[in-house]
């Protein structure tokens, strides 16, 4: 069990390897069972955790370059875990809802590979390698096999969020430079004391942050995330938007905010204001939309829009109370969580309706509820726990975000439940045009769902009813890291 | 038995749940089955509820409470838990008994619909989300289970989907509450973060209590005013009424069940519940927030009977008088008059749920034709329905002695004309009981008397199972009426925990002349108007501007569209072109400018640095080619230039000397 997270690694990527060799109609099915395996290391991993122990577990530690503080760091806390089975729970899913052929399913696994790193790895160049390192596929993956606007969309992917990527690879030179260590955890105790000094503590805040804020994305640098999600193929969009998106939440938790926290109150009120946008402008883009897997692509920006808000809020404000900060550290887990499942459901049912009709848009369907009830009964709970409806997942993570963010910056934080209301009515009009009315000419002969469509959506709905009523056995995991981080965020 | 129900308060709303699930998972199996199980989990729920009711009646000011932890996050736990005390079980008994009936009188309207055991799961699925909303000793519970609600609204307003004039009600029914919601959400935050918890009772540290309360201090106006938002969406309350009337286009029992009888007081139901927090440091029995509910619901119960006055829909009719009851017991609860308005609220849930099967029954006899209109004459083609009808009304009127509503209505005449702040909602409520007895009447008058017209000549009496429901509610309207009396006021001493003494000497007070001759102005101004009146409406006559207006609901769908809802699909519109436009213009600028660099230094490259290297290459290649064509390697040639040479050499030197 010593090398349980370096196997969950390298799983994936031997998996990759064989595929290169394996006949091209056997690879979904190598792939899946690569999956299965990961999957069964990442439960491995859960059992041997020790949920109540505070600070990192199952640590692996060798020299890598010792000559620039390069260290072969691995080790997982509560949200490390959370988010490496969230990766193995969403893999499986999105490999399921898309066909594809030996590059295909090669790359996804590189990219699974890259995310169990960049998950796990606590020191920087690692954890750099590993997040650059799930670029490349998704940059291929939407440049080979993705829809019309396949070529611009994936260079605009590219080469924003790579710019972004520099921009903090130079930031963090400059932190080397002066404070010789890579390591995270170092670093976050250095942070307490202002890492760096004068000027170059902002440029270096500033890289950090431009790289950061492009991958969750923040507005204004979202313009990237409906074009790649909307021509990203289907399985492709699940990931993007179900794990890729978190690696961006993860280094605002893990990286920004506890190197500094100066520069964050210092601009706090700008921080959540660019939340606060996210969050209302992009439920407003998504009113606007009509192709459907655009109109869930703006919905993703809009739902990490409120971990950053709660975030920022807490990490702008000194003297917030201890159960604010939990609250809003335990909204923002629970939420990347919920929002991986709700939001990779919501891609799947878009592209389920995609294969049935041939087209995603919303005025291409009506009266859906007639022919296929089960997809339309399936499909709104995947809605209505995306619009936050108690009883669902997306309900607790949005209560304790705003719990924490009313109590510290209560006017954003009442400007932003503006997206709630705007989520809704997103919602409802997609209900509407899709499910409801006569049933359109072109959707008489649609397929309710198959039997291996009804196996992949009963247990992830089966999933939001549990995350929605009898939460704890998620809280389980990540409380101990909540009350460490809660602390260190004091 | 007592304690057994105490620790087991949370199977009242779990029966119909769970019979709801097993309808929706026996999907495809004999209809009856579906509305069988339905009723079985109702009954089950009625049984508890008065099996809960019963130790309320043994003590005054009964309560009793169970928290548990829902889920701990960090190292906080969140609570919540179960109350159960006169307004809960009062409210229980309602809910299931005029529930039951309606479902009984389901199966008789529902009777060959194609989905018609997903009716009843959606009916059951809303009966558990309505007990949990009254039984909840959490606001967030209360929360929860407030959205169950209107989720379950929006699945049976919309249950007619293929209609889409019923998938735009069910859309803005949802939407319009969720505005309301969203400040009751926030208010739950504010509360949450003041207060520290979010239980009603605590054992003296919930935030109802004084603990609770003292921990707010002046905010707790500001809470109680968000909380009242979430409320008005709820109880249809100016000026987010405007789905009400629209939900009409559910089937008629929803109507009953929902936007009559229950899910609409639940927003009187929650001020009621949070009665504390919005009387906290009341001087004079008046806070700011209680004024403001005073004055909304003034608004709200005079507007909503003046647009019923011009409704030809039988349906709508009711809504509007729905809305302005609540709009009623909203006063009562802003004046004070807690008791009184949760005694109209109990009553009202009985006699609209009756007036709501009515008009299902006439609706259902006259093949579906809703235009008051054309219909008259039913009173001898549906006796049993005209008859219930008539009690109902005479209940929503206010006709003393006899019928519950009156008696409720005129506690609440009392609590308001004793409010300190303004006498004008006295006399506002007072014009408001005269227009209920006119519309009512106009009802009357144009669906049973007169001659039968065209929708109602074929017409014919609804069978048992849709008749007994309508006399088991018209019983029950009169019955309430002896609980209610001042000469023994049960129904108020059990829900203020004061004791109640039987004196007929208090039976006939002032209160009542003055409601007897308000009710006997409306009625008699609505035969005196409407007697002869068939398809022409009077007022449309005398006063065509008027009538339009009400008619046309005051134009308040029309202002909302042409403002919030045009204003906020404008906002989308432009969030969106400034995502295509400026911020991805902005960040297309960025990129654009760096390939214009790119572009500037290639071609300095090219042109400059590499055209320079490659003209010197050039001259220096072009001198050596020239050199190097000297080379011919010919001696011939080598030797004639060495004699030119040598020649010129020579005579260099003899000129030079």
């Amino acid at each position: 069990m010593a090398h349980l997270i370096t196997a969950l690694i390298l799983l994936p990527i031997a998996g990759a390897l064989v595929l290169c060799v394996v006949r091209q109609s056997h690879a979904r099915g190598i792939a899946f069972a690569f999956n299965a395996l990961s999957a069964a290391l990442a439960i491995a991993l859960w059992r041997n955790f020790d949920t109540a122990a505070p600070g990192l577990q199952m640590v692996e530690r060798h020299n890598w370059i010792p000559a620039i503080g390069a260290e072969y760091l691995l080790g997982v806390d509560g949200l490390s875990l959370l988010l490496v089975l969230l990766t193995s729970l969403l893999f499986p899913f999105a490999f399921l809802a898309q066909r594809g052929g030996r590059g295909f399913c090669a790359l996804m696994l590189l990219m699974q590979s890259a995310l169990y790193g960049t998950f796990t790895a606590q020191n920087f160049l690692l954890w750099f390698l590993f997040y650059e390192m799930s670029l490349v596929p998704a940059f291929l993956l939407i440049k080979i096999w993705g829809g019309e606007k396949r070529d611009g969309a994936a260079t605009k992917f590219f080469v924003y969020t790579f710019l972004g990527s520099v921009a903090m690879l130079l930031s963090f030179l400059a932190i080397y430079f002066v404070r010789g260590t890579f390591d995270l955890a170092a670093l976050a105790t250095l942070g307490k004391t202002g890492i760096l000094t004068g000027n170059m503590a902002w440029l270096a805040f500033a890289g950090i942050f431009l790289g950061l804020a492009v991958k969750v994305p923040l507005f204004p640098f979202h313009t990237w995330l409906p074009d790649a999600y909307e021509s990203a193929p289907v399985g492709v969009s699940m990931v993007l938007t179900g794990v890729l998106s978190k690696m961006g939440v993860y280094g605002f938790i893990r990286l920004l905010l506890p190197l500094f926290p100066h520069e964050i109150q210092i601009l706090g009120p700008w921080l959540l204001g660019l939340a606060v946008c996210s969050i209302v402008f992009a439920s407003l883009a998504a009113w606007a939309q009509s192709d459907l897997k655009r109109m869930v692509a703006y919905l993703s920006i809009n739902h990490l829009g409120y971990c950053l808000l709660g975030l920022f809020a807490i990490a702008a404000s000194s003297p917030s109370a201890l159960i604010d900060r939990q609250a809003v550290l335990s909204g923002v887990f629970i939420q990347i969580f919920n929002h991986g499942v709700t939001a990779a459901a919501l891609f799947y049912f878009v592209g389920l309706l995609e294969e049935r009709r041939g087209l995603r848009g919303l005025n291409d369907f009506g009266g859906l509820m007639q022919r296929t009830p089960l997809l339309c009964g399936w499909m709104s709970v995947a809605m209505f726990s995306s619009l936050g409806l108690p009883g669902l997942n997306g309900f607790i993570g949005e209560f304790l975000i705003f719990k924490g963010s009313f109590a510290v910056a209560a006017t954003f934080t009442a400007v932003a439940a503006l997206g709630l209301l705007v989520t809704a009515i997103v919602f409802l009009r997609a209900m509407q045009a899709l499910f409801t009315g006569p049933l359109a000419e072109s959707c008489g002969a649609l397929p309710d769902l198959y039997l291996r469509e009804k196996c992949i959506i009963v247990p992830v709905t089966m999933l939001m009813f549990a995350l929605g009523i009898a939460p704890q056995f998620v809280f389980n995991l990540f409380n101990t890291t909540v009350v460490q981080m809660a602390r260190l965020f004091a | 038995m007592t304690s057994w129900i105490l620790a087991h308060l949370w199977l009242i709303p779990a029966a119909p749940l769970a019979m709801s699930l097993l309808i929706l998972g026996l999907a495809g199996s004999r209809p009856r089955t579906g509305s069988a199980l339905a009723i079985i989990g109702q009954v089950v729920a009625l049984g508890l509820a008065v099996v809960a009711f019963v130790p309320t009646l043994e003590t005054p000011g009964f309560r009793t409470f169970q928290n548990f932890t829902w889920f701990t996050f960090g190292e906080q736990a969140l609570r919540i838990g179960w109350v159960l005390d006169p307004l809960a079980a009062a409210m229980l008994v309602m809910i299931t008994f005029v529930g039951l009936w309606i479902f009984v009188f389901s199966t008789g309207y529902m009777a060959g619909d194609k989905n018609f055991s997903r009716f009843f799961a959606y009916l059951s699925f809303f009966s558990a989300a309505m007990l949990g909303v009254v039984i909840a000793n959490s606001l967030l519970l209360l929360f929860v289970c407030w959205e169950l609600v209107g989720l379950a609204s929006y699945l049976l307003i919309g249950f007619w989907i293929h209609k889409p004039s019923a998938a735009a009600a069910t859309k803005k029914a949802f939407i319009t509450t969720r505005i309301g919601d969203i400040g009751l959400f926030l208010g739950i935050l504010w509360l949450y973060g003041g207060s520290g918890t979010l239980l009603f009772y605590d054992g003296g540290n919930g935030c109802l209590e004084k603990t609770g309360l003292l921990a707010l201090g002046a905010s707790a106006s500001f809470i109680a005013l968000l909380i009242f938002s979430g409320a008005a969406g709820k109880s249809g309350q100016f000026p987010l009424h405007v789905w009400l009337p629209d939900a009409m286009e559910g089937p008629t029992p929803v109507s009953a069940l929902i936007h009559a009888a229950t899910m609409v007081a639940a927003g009187v139901f929650l001020v009621a519940r949070m009665y504390p927090l919005f009387s906290f440091g009341a001087l004079d029995g008046v806070t700011p927030s209680l004024t403001v509910v005073v004055w909304i619901g003034v608004v709200t119960a005079l507007m909503g009977a003046l647009i019923a006055v011009a409704q030809a829909d039988i349906k709508r009719i009711l809504a509007y008088s729905t809305i302005s009851q609540l709009g009623l017991m909203m006063v009562s609860l802003g004046v004070g008059g807690v008791a009184a308005g949760i005694m109209h609220l109990l009553a009202h849930g009985f006699f609209k749920a009756l007036l709501f099967l009515g008009s299902g029954s006439v609706i259902h006899g006259c093949h579906h034709e809703q235009d008051i209109r054309k219909m008259g004459g039913l009173r001898r083609i549906m006796p049993v329905t005209f008859l219930a009808y008539a009690i109902g009304m005479m209940a929503l009127s206010g006709v003393p002695l006899l019928f519950s509503g009156a008696w409720t209505k005129e506690e609440i005449l009392h609590a308001t004309a004793h409010w300190p702040r303004s006498p004008v909602p006295y006399y506002l409520m007072m014009a408001g009981v005269v227009l209920t007895a006119l519309y009512m009447t106009r009802q009357m008058i144009c669906v049973f008397f007169g001659k039968p017209r065209e929708a109602a000549e074929r017409a014919h009496e609804s069978p048992s199972v849709m008749t007994i429901p309508l006399i088991v509610l018209a019983v029950c309207t009169i019955a309430l009426s002896a609980v209610l009396t001042p000469a023994w006021p049960w129904l108020h001493s059990y829900l203020t925990g004061e004791p109640a003494q039987f004196d007929l000497g208090r039976l006939i007070q002032p209160m009542l002349f003055v409601s007897l001759a308000l009710v006997a102005a409306g009625i008699g101004l609505g035969i005196l108007f409407y007697r002869n009146a068939g398809r022409d409406d009077p007022l449309a006559r005398s006063q065509p501007l008027l009538f339009r207006f009400l008619e046309n609901k005051m134009w308040l769908d029309e202002l909302y569209a042409k403002t919030v809802i045009a204003w906020s699909a404008m906002f989308s519109k432009l969030s969106d072109w400034m995502d295509r436009h400026i911020w991805d213009g902005l960040a297309r600028t960025i990129g654009g400018a760096g390939q214009l660099i790119g572009i500037v230094s290639a071609n300095f490259d090219e042109r400059g640095i590499n055209a320079g290297v490659d003209e010197s290459a050039a001259g220096t290649r072009g001198l050596g080619r020239l050199i190097a064509a000297r080379h011919s390697g010919r001696i011939q040639t080598y030797m004639g230039v060495i004699a030119v040479g040598m020649l010129a050499l020579l005579v260099l030197y003899a000129w030079l000397t």
